[in-house]
This record gives C-alpha cells, sequence and structure tokens, in this order.
C-alpha cells in the first residue's frame, strides 16, 4: 500500500476523532484526489500563486566573448609581450571573474561532460555556450599552448597564486600521478554519459571556495588541495584536473608555444630552479654507446609491453562493473531494496521509502539495475583498456630520448605561466634591466649547467 | 641535414595533428549544435509529485539560503481550520500558535481568516517567500491532507549548475530537467484545475500555466 495513503488513512482518522470537519460532499472532477474540497467563498476569489521568472545575470554570449578576449589576451601576453606581471593580473582578474563573480561554473573542465552526455544523449540540450566553453581553450592551446591554464582558467589561478614554496616532486612520482588524470578523464566521461553523475563538478575541489559554502567533505578536500598547492605547484592541474589532461595532449602539437630565453640560452639554470611545477627540462648530455643501446632494448620492451597493459586493464575494468554501476543512485536504491526484501537490511533508507511510495514496482528497479550493471562490464572494461593505453603510452614515452641543446619547457606540462621570464638572465637583458647576463648569475659566475655549443636562432622551428 | 629533415618531419606531424584537431573540434560543436536545435537550455526543477519532502534542499544547494521555496496551491488547498501543514499534530488540537506548534521554524506561513462558513472558519495559508528556507516541514505536514504545499526551485535565485547538489542527494529522483522557457511544475492534480481556470480568462492561472512544463 502506498505510504501517502496510509499516512492520510491516519490523518483521517486523527481528524474524524477530534470532530467537527466536513467530510465528503461533493468534490470536483479535477479535485478528485483532494481529501477536503476547495471551499467556495462568498467575496473571496481563489488566488493564484505566482513563481518568479528565469533570471539570468549575464547574458550566454557575453560569457563566451569574455572567455574569448581572456584567451586572447593570455596569449599575447605570454607568447608576444612576454610579460609575467601582465599574466599574473590576468590571472587575478580571472580568478575574480570566473571564479567568484561567475562561481566557477560554467567552466570548461566541467564542460567536458556536457559535451560528453550530449554526444551519447541526444535528447539532452546542451547549451551552446558550454559547447563553446568546451572548444575555444582546445583551440587556443593547438595554436599557442597551455595558456588557457595559465591565467584563464578560476582553477588553475587559485592555484598559481598560491605556488610560493614549491618542492620538487621526484620523477617517477610525478609521472605516475599525471596518470590519474586520464583516469578521471575517462571516468567522468563515462559517468556523464551514462547520466550517473558529473563527478567534475561533484568533486571539484574549488568550488566551496568561490561559492563559500559546502559540506565538510569538499571544504577539507578543498583545504588540503590548497594546502598542498603552496608545496607543490598546481597538484589539481597536474594529477586530477580532467581538462588539463586533454589540453596536455593538445599543447603537444601547438603551432607556438612559449620559450623561456628570448634569443640564445646561457644554460643557467635559474628557469629550472624556478618553475614550481617541474615542467622544465635541462639539456641532455650525449650518452654513451652503452647506455643508447639499453634504452633502445627498453623502448623496444616498452613497445611489445603495451598491447598486454591494455588487454589486463580491459579484463581489471570488467570485473568493476559492480562497484562501478552503484555509482548510479538508482543502482545503489536496487540494492537497499532487495537487502529490505531479503530481510537482511537494518532499516529503510529515505530512498527505498520514497521508491515505496511511487508504486514503480520491484523488478521494474532490479531490470533497469541490472542492465545498468551489463551496460558497466562494457564501460569498465573500455575505462581499463584506456588506462592501460595511457600507462603503455608513458612508458613508451619515457623510453624516447629527444635531444635538447638548451633548458626548454616541456611542451604537455608547461602551462605558460611565464615565471621563468622573471629570472632568465637572458630576458632581462632584451629589456634592458642589466647590460650583461653576468650580472643576474650569483657572484657573476658563468653558467654550470652542462654546456653545449651555442647556436644563435635556429634552435626552435 | 638529418637532422633538418627530422625537424620537418616532427613539424609536418604536428601540423597534420593540429590541422585535424581544428577539424574535430568544428564538427564536434557543429554537429552539437546542429542536434540540439532550437530547443532551450535547461533548468533544474522539482516535480511535486515525485517530492517526499524530505528536507534535504534547504541543507543541499550551493547557494546559503537554498534556492528551493515552496508554493502553496490554493487551489487544492481545503483552507483548513486545522492544518497540518501548519501546525505540529500536538498543536492541532490547542491551535496555539507558540513556536513549538508551529511547523514552520522561520513563520514563513502566513494564516489569514478569509470566511465563517456552516459553523465552519476556513483560513488561507499564504507563503512568505523571503522567509521560507524551503525545509519541507509545511510540505510533509500538508502531504497528509491535501497536498497543496509543494516545493520548487525559484528560478530567480537558481544559479543553474552543471549538476545540482540537491538533486545528487534527492532520496527520491524528483529533480528534474525542464526547458528555460517553462522551468516550473505543477502536481498532476493542479494542472487540470489550474488549466479550467486558464479558461476562464484567469490572467494569474494563465501566466502560471505559461511558466510550467507538463509531460504529458
Amino acid at each position: 500500500m502506498n505510504r501517502i495513503f496510509r499516512l492520510r488513512v491516519a490523518a483521517l482518522l486523527v481528524v474524524a476523532l477530534v470532530g467537527g470537519v466536513l467530510m465528503g460532499g461533493v468534490m470536483a472532477d479535477e479535485s478528485s484526489d483532494l481529501m477536503f474540497p476547495v471551499p467556495e467563498f462568498s467575496d473571496h476569489p481563489i488566488p493564484t500563486a505566482s513563481v518568479p521568472e528565469v533570471e539570468r545575470e549575464v547574458a550566454a554570449v557575453l560569457d563566451v566573448a569574455i572567455l574569448f578576449v581572456a584567451l586572447c589576451l593570455a596569449s599575447y601576453f605570454t607568447l608576444v609581450s612576454r610579460s609575467r606581471r601582465n599574466v599574473l593580473l590576468l590571472t587575478i582578474a580571472s580568478l575574480l571573474w570566473f571564479g567568484f563573480w561567475r562561481q566557477g561554473c560554467v567552466c570548461p573542465v566541467g564542460a567536458t561532460q556536457n559535451v560528453a552526455l550530449a554526444i551519447f544523449d541526444p535528447t539532452y540540450v546542451v547549451p551552446l555556450a558550454v559547447v563553446a566553453f568546451f572548444v575555444l581553450p582546445l583551440v587556443f592551446t593547438l595554436f599557442f599552448g597551455r595558456t588557457f591554464c595559465a591565467s584563464v582558467c578560476p582553477l588553475g589561478a587559485m592555484q598559481e597564486l598560491l605556488a610560493v614554496r614549491s618542492i620538487r616532486v621526484p620523477r617517477w612520482l610525478d609521472h605516475s600521478l599525471g596518470l590519474v588524470a586520464y583516469i578521471y578523464l575517462g571516468a567522468a566521461v563515462i559517468f556523464a554519459a551514462t547520466k550517473t553523475g558529473f563527478i567534475i563538478c561533484r568533486y571539484d575541489p574549488f568550488i566551496p571556495f568561490f561559492r563559500l559554502g559546502a559540506n565538510t567533505d569538499m571544504l577539507l578536500f578543498g583545504s588540503s588541495i590548497l594546502l598542498i598547492s603552496v608545496f607543490v605547484g598546481r597538484p589539481y592541474c597536474r594529477y586530477l584536473c580532467p581538462y588539463g589532461a586533454i589540453l596536455r595532449v593538445l599543447s603537444c602539437f601547438s603551432k607556438w608555444r612559449l620559450s623561456i630565453p628570448p634569443d640564445t640560452c646561457i644554460n643557467c639554470q635559474l628557469c629550472e630552479d624556478v618553475c614550481p611545477y617541474g615542467a622544465i627540462h635541462p639539456p641532455t648530455v650525449a650518452q654513451s654507446p652503452e647506455r643508447r643501446r639499453k634504452g633502445k632494448r627498453r623502448l623496444i620492451t616498452a613497445l611489445m609491453a603495451a598491447p598486454v597493459v591494455v588487454l589486463g586493464f580491459w579484463w581489471l575494468g570488467t570485473a568493476l562493473a559492480v562497484p562501478l554501476s552503484q555509482w548510479h543512485p538508482e543502482s545503489r536504491l536496487a540494492e537497499q531494496v532487495r537487502l529490505e526484501e531479503l530481510g537482511v537490511a537494518e532499516s529503510t533508507t529515505e530512498a527505498s521509502d520514497a521508491f515505496r511510495g511511487s508504486g514503480r514496482s520491484v523488478e521494474q528497479l532490479y531490470q533497469s539495475a541490472l542492465s545498468r550493471r551489463n551496460d558497466f562490464v562494457t564501460l569498465g572494461g573500455l575505462l581499463g583498456a584506456w588506462t592501460g593505453l595511457v600507462i603503455g603510452f608513458k612508458l613508451i614515452h619515457l623510453s624516447v630520448r629527444r635531444r635538447r641543446d638548451d633548458y626548454q619547457a616541456d611542451r604537455a606540462g608547461c602551462v605558460s605561466c611565464g615565471r621563468c621570464y622573471w629570472y632568465c638572465p637572458v630576458e632581462k637583458v632584451r629589456l634592458g634591466l642589466i647590460s650583461d647576463v653576468s650580472e643576474a648569475l650569483p657572484d657573476g659566475q658563468m653558467p654550470t649547467g652542462p654546456l653545449v655549443q651555442l647556436t644563435v636562432g635556429g634552435k626552435k622551428s | 641535414m638529418n637532422r633538418e629533415k627530422q625537424t620537418d618531419r616532427r613539424g609536418f606531424l604536428a601540423d597534420g595533428a593540429r590541422v585535424a584537431g581544428v577539424v574535430s573540434a568544428g564538427v564536434l560543436g557543429g554537429f552539437l549544435a546542429g542536434r540540439r536545435g532550437q530547443a532551450e537550455e535547461n533548468r533544474w526543477q522539482i516535480d511535486p509529485d515525485k517530492c517526499v519532502g524530505c528536507g534535504n534542499c534547504a541543507t543541499h544547494c550551493v547557494l546559503d539560503e537554498s534556492a528551493v521555496k515552496c508554493v502553496q496551491c490554493f487551489d487544492m488547498c481545503g483552507f483548513c481550520n486545522r492544518c497540518t501543514g501548519y501546525y505540529t499534530l500536538d498543536g492541532l488540537d490547542s491551535r496555539d500558535t507558540a513556536a513549538e506548534d508551529l511547523l514552520c521554524p522561520t513563520e514563513a506561513i502566513i494564516r489569514t481568516f478569509v470566511e465563517g462558513k456552516a459553523g465552519q472558519n476556513f483560513y488561507e495559508y499564504t507563503i512568505d517567500t523571503d522567509a521560507c528556507i524551503g525545509c519541507a516541514m509545511c510540505v510533509k505536514g500538508c502531504a497528509l491532507m491535501n497536498g497543496s504545499l509543494y516545493l520548487q526551485v525559484m528560478q530567480d535565485r537558481c544559479v543553474n549548475c552543471n549538476e545540482c547538489a540537491i538533486a545528487v542527494a534527492c532520496p527520491s529522483d524528483a529533480f528534474v530537467n525542464v526547458s528555460a522557457d517553462k522551468p516550473y511544475r505543477l502536481k498532476r492534480v493542479a494542472l487540470g484545475v489550474m488549466r479550467q481556470k486558464a479558461g476562464k480568462a484567469d490572467k494569474a492561472a494563465q501566466r502560471l500555466i505559461d511558466q510550467v512544463q507538463a509531460d504529458e
């Protein structure tokens, strides 16, 4: 029996006992569900409730226009005017506008999920502004590198301003944690496409600060990310951000990108020391033939291992169907209802009570949950294969050596913040702050880095 | 020479990848834009027929003061003297308006005497929207009787989060996506009454109907 109905019967009895209330009477057809008829008053018309109109604070077009202008400015400041100060000012402005004023929504990071959902569910209406928010930074990254991350993204801005005491993360840890972002991206796409939830938004650590309110868990998570970002530069961007994971890949193909010294690198190592994100690589030293042979062997091993890793993780992923499908509230509900039916549940939950009041049959619920579980066998396999692919690619990438003649920003890892501009002696000479590079070096000593033959200009295509 | 060639090859590949990237981004955008047609974007709303009045709306909204508020559908209200949405069950007998006898924690329900008829006193219950926090105490109480009080997401307050924090916490899956040009819901029972009222050239009813999305 319907729970509300039972309550109604109980209430009816209470009211009847108290007495003095008119029951029954002639009821209008439309209001036949009503327990008490709406009275007809002699001179008081029945009012109608009014509800407020949709209020749009900022038109969507304006939002997109501001994003576009911010991206243009960011790219101009990093690549053309090479001004760290302006980049920093833009970072603060973006944090205030996109973060605190627009409250971090809509952001390109979360838009990934809307786009994923829109691709898989034709009935979902994705706002054009959200599509623009997703696509614009991607296109800009293909041309100018991750200038979006540098000074437009409010999430990045928050961490950028806190990166004051950065320590160097060990290479193995940096590379391993970096994989998490790709797995997170895969999971977010799967959960969005199956309408399980928008996990990027749900676990956005900065939203509690932008909106000045959240539950304790998120506040703790957000605070710890902020605390960590004082010592480890941009932990969210480097190890979690799913959109950053896409931008990393695209940034490898960017047409132009930040170059640390304006012309010839003097290999002073200052930039590598100041980069809080470990995104500057020193020049390579010549290898002995012995090491080169070893490297080749390692590459071959990695290439052969990659398919095995993909298959292994695919199998592991299919085994995760149950826990993955439980992210969907309906599957959790089905589980609870099943426990209640078996009589082993300690108590009912709000959700199961609501379900029993809804008139939906238990079989329908089970059927829906089971078919979702089957879907998640495939999806979990895909997520596993994706994880394996990412790991395999990382192994191959680590086995390939690139020759570098000077200090260069990592194509994927560099967020174009321009901190290195502030320290590069060659840049200081260009700006006329000093007359000779030796003035910028401690005690006027000459560079200690592995010096290679300097060529003027032609090192970057 | 060899190195130059290599750089050329790498540059060529990068150019190719870039062009492919831009083209696919454009195709994706165009595809999504084309498929959605002229449809309005979505807003969050509560389906009052599914709502169980759990109280999460008051506590889970990202706004300090929830975007969810109570709405009184007068055309479903019995104008009862003993209102289970206004008084606690203990308070029903005495009808004493002491705080402990009232359900609403913020005094957001205003009780006004309307008329005495056939030995009955009828009272109108109006919601003071500014004071309402969307806790659903009254909604749950009213559900014992006519169920004229129901919760709605107020679209002037809602910031339309990508994922509504209340929807995540909702136990009865009552949060639905509605079109922004019809961003409200009515109970099924009220819909018929309201249509009839609107048919009698009632402007307020027509305005409400125009704002309500109904899945037929």
